[in-house]
C-alpha cells in the first residue's frame, strides 16, 4: 500500500516551525519511511512567515518542494492567509485558534482542525510549546506517523542541554492529539 | 548501518570525510556554508587541516598544493566563488592533479541570489577555466547521492589524476533526507607514489606543471589528456525512470530531475506516457542511452533551471534523430512539480 503525505508548516519566526518540521521528519524516518524536509528561505526570512515543507512516503520521494500540499499547519494568521488557498481540496489544515480567527478557515473546501495551541501549551506550563500541540493534532488528524514515534524523536531535535524539557514537550504533543476526534 | 537524517551540504562534507579527505580549504558563501562548518570540526579531529582562506582564489590554489602532495583534499563554494576558482582548476587539469571541487549552484549572473539555479552547467561541464581540458562532473539528485557521489569523486579524482566537480544547488544543499553512510575508507594519507611531491632524496626530481614550451611538448601533453578523457567515458552514470513505454523522454538533472519525477507520476495517472533520463554524470554525458532512445522513435524534452544549457548536449547526443523540445525554469523562481505539467503535455502533443 502506498503511504504518502506532504505538509507545509508555517508560522512566525520563533514559533518553532522548523523544529516541528524536523521532529516530524525524524519520526517518519524512525517509522521506516522515506522523508524530505526543506526550509523555505528567501525574502520570507526577514519578517513575515517562516515555513518548511515535509514530504513523507514509503516510496521514493520526487519533489521536496510542494506547491499544493495535502496538509498545512498554520501557527499564525499570515500563514493561513498565504497557504490555505494552496492546500488541495479535502486537505487537512491545523489552525492555531489561539491566534487565528476561525472564521477565516475555509471549512467548505478543507478539513479544518482548530486547536487552541497557545492556551493548551500554557496549561501544560509554557506557551512556547504551542508548536508541539499543533504537531500532536496533525499526527492524529493525518495518521501519517504515530504519536509515540514523534514523542520518541524529541531527543533528536532537543539538545542535551534542554533534555529535561522532553517530558513536557511529549505531554504537549499528546494534548494536541487529544483535541482531534 | 542505521540511517541518519542530514542536509545535502552535510552529506557532501561527511562523504568527503569518510572517503579519506584530509584537507579542506574554503571561503564562506551561501548556500554551501554547512560544508566548511562541518569540516572546521571534522578535519582537525581526523588529523587533517581546515583552512578558511583569504579568498576563493587562495582556497583553490591550496587545493592544488595539497593535491600535488598526493593528499585527498576538497574545496567548496557557490557560483560567484566558483568563477574565482577556475584558474586553479585549469592548472590542476593541466598538471594532472586530483582534487574535489563542490559547487552548490545559486542564481546568477554576477551575485544573483542565494536560491537554487542550474545556471552553471556550462561552466562546470564545458571547462570553466581556459584551455582544452575536462573535469568529471557529478550531479547529485538526492542527499544519499550527495554523500555517495562525494565518496566516488575522490576515487575518480585519483584514478584519473584529474579535478572532479560536484554540481549541486541550493535545493540539494539545504534539504534534509535520511541517508545510510558507508564504512569510512582507510586511505593512505599520501597517495600517488609515482608522481606526488615528497622531497626528491635518492631519486630523480619530479615536476608537476602545466607549462610546456619545448617543440611538440604541449601537443603531446594534450594528446595524453584527451586519451585520458576518452578512458573516463566509461564512468558515465544516469538514472532511468519509466522510459520503457514512454513516448516522451524528459532529460533533467539534479534537483530538477527529482522534481520532474513527481510531475511524471501525476501525469502517468492521467495517461500521459512520459519517462525520465536523469544524468548523474554531466561529464561524461550519457549520450549513448539518449541516442538509443531517439532511435526507438521517442520524443525529447529537456528541463533545466536555466534558459537552455544541457539541452545542447542532449541535441548533440540525439543527432537530429528525434524531436527535441526545451523548457527552462527561470533562475530566481523556486521550481515545483506543477511548473512542468503543461510543458510536458505540450511536448507530448507536439
Amino acid at each position: 500500500m502506498s503511504i504518502y503525505n506532504d505538509a507545509i508548516i508555517a508560522g512566525f519566526g520563533g514559533q518553532g516551525v522548523m523544529l516541528i518540521g524536523n521532529l516530524l521528519a525524524y519520526a517518519a524516518m524512525e517509522s521506516g519511511l522515506n522523508v524530505t524536509y526543506i526550509p523555505v528561505y528567501g525574502p520570507e526570512m526577514r519578517g513575515g512567515t517562516a515555513n518548511c515543507t515535509v514530504v513523507i512516503s514509503n516510496e521514493d520521494i520526487g519533489s521536496p518542494i510542494i506547491k499544493n500540499p495535502l496538509s498545512l499547519i498554520a501557527l499564525n494568521r499570515p500563514s493561513l492567509d498565504k497557504f490555505q488557498p494552496m492546500v488541495q481540496d479535502g486537505g487537512v489544515v491545523i489552525v492555531n485558534s489561539s491566534l487565528v480567527d476561525m472564521e477565516l478557515a475555509d471549512t467548505d473546501r478543507l478539513r479544518i482542525v482548530g486547536v487552541p495551541a497557545n492556551e493548551i501549551a500554557d496549561s501544560i506550563g509554557n506557551t512556547r510549546m504551542a508548536n508541539m500541540v499543533a504537531l500532536g493534532a496533525y499526527t492524529r488528524a493525518t495518521g501519517i506517523v504515530g504519536l509515540e514515534a514523534v514523542q520518541k524523536s524529541l531527543e533528536h531535535v532537543i539538545s542535551a542541554h534542554y533534555s529535561h524539557l522532553i517530558p513536557k514537550n511529549a505531554e504537549a504533543l499528546a494534548a494536541g492529539a487529544q483535541t482531534v476526534n | 548501518m542505521a540511517r541518519i537524517f542530514i542536509k545535502g551540504n552535510v552529506a557532501i562534507a561527511r562523504g568527503a570525510l569518510d572517503a579519506g579527505c584530509k584537507c579542506y580549504f574554503g571561503y564562506p558563501i551561501t548556500p554551501q556554508n554547512d560544508i566548511p562548518e562541518f569540516m572546521s570540526r571534522a578535519m582537525p579531529e581526523a588529523g587533517g587541516e581546515f583552512v578558511q582562506a583569504e579568498s576563493e582564489v587562495a582556497a583553490a590554489n591550496m587545493l592544488l598544493g595539497a593535491a600535488a602532495c598526493g593528499i585527498r583534499a576538497m574545496t567548496s563554494s557557490s557560483s560567484p566563488g566558483m568563477s574565482l576558482k577556475q584558474e586553479a582548476i585549469s592548472y590542476m587539469a593541466g598538471s594532472e592533479l586530483p582534487g574535489v571541487i563542490v559547487n552548490m549552484n545559486r542564481g546568477g549572473p554576477g551575485l544573483g541570489d542565494i536560491g537554487p539555479s542550474q545556471g552553471d552547467y556550462f561552466q562546470a561541464v564545458k571547462g570553466g577555466g581556459h584551455g582544452d581540458y575536462r573535469t568529471l562532473v557529478l550531479a547529485p539528485g538526492t542527499v544519499q547521492e550527495a554523500y555517495d557521489l562525494t565518496f566516488l569523486a575522490f576515487e575518480l579524482a585519483f584514478a584519473y589524476r584529474n579535478p572532479v566537480l560536484i554540481l549541486g544547488d541550493a535545493i540539494i544543499g539545504q534539504m534534509q533526507e535520511p541517508i545510510t553512510p558507508s564504512k569510512p575508507l582507510a586511505v593512505d594519507p599520501f597517495e600517488g607514489g609515482s608522481w606526488r611531491l615528497e622531497g626528491a632524496r635518492q631519486r630523480e626530481a619530479r615536476i608537476l606543471k602545466s607549462l610546456h614550451l619545448t617543440d611538440g611538448a604541449l601537443a603531446g601533453h594534450n594528446l595524453k589528456l584527451q586519451e585520458k578523457y576518452k578512458r573516463a567515458e566509461k564512468e558515465v552514470r544516469f538514472e532511468e525512470f519509466m522510459t520503457d513505454d514512454a513516448s516522451l523522454i524528459i532529460v533533467a538533472y539534479g534537483s530538477i530531475g527529482r522534481i520532474v519525477k513527481s510531475t511524471i507520476r501525476k501525469l502517468r495517472k492521467e495517461g500521459y506516457k512520459a519517462g525520465l533520463i536523469r544524468p548523474v554524470t554531466l561529464y561524461p554525458f550519457p549520450s549513448q542511452i539518449l541516442k538509443s532512445l531517439a532511435e526507438q522513435g521517442k520524443k525529447f524534452l529537456t528541463i533545466e533551471h536555466n534558459m537552455g544549457q544541457m539541452v545542447e548536449d542532449v541535441r548533440l547526443s540525439i543527432c537530429g534523430l528525434a524531436h527535441s523540445a526545451f523548457h527552462g525554469q527561470l533562475p530566481g523562481n523556486l521550481p515545483t512539480p506543477n511548473d512542468f505539467e503543461q510543458p510536458i503535455i505540450n511536448a507530448l502533443r507536439s
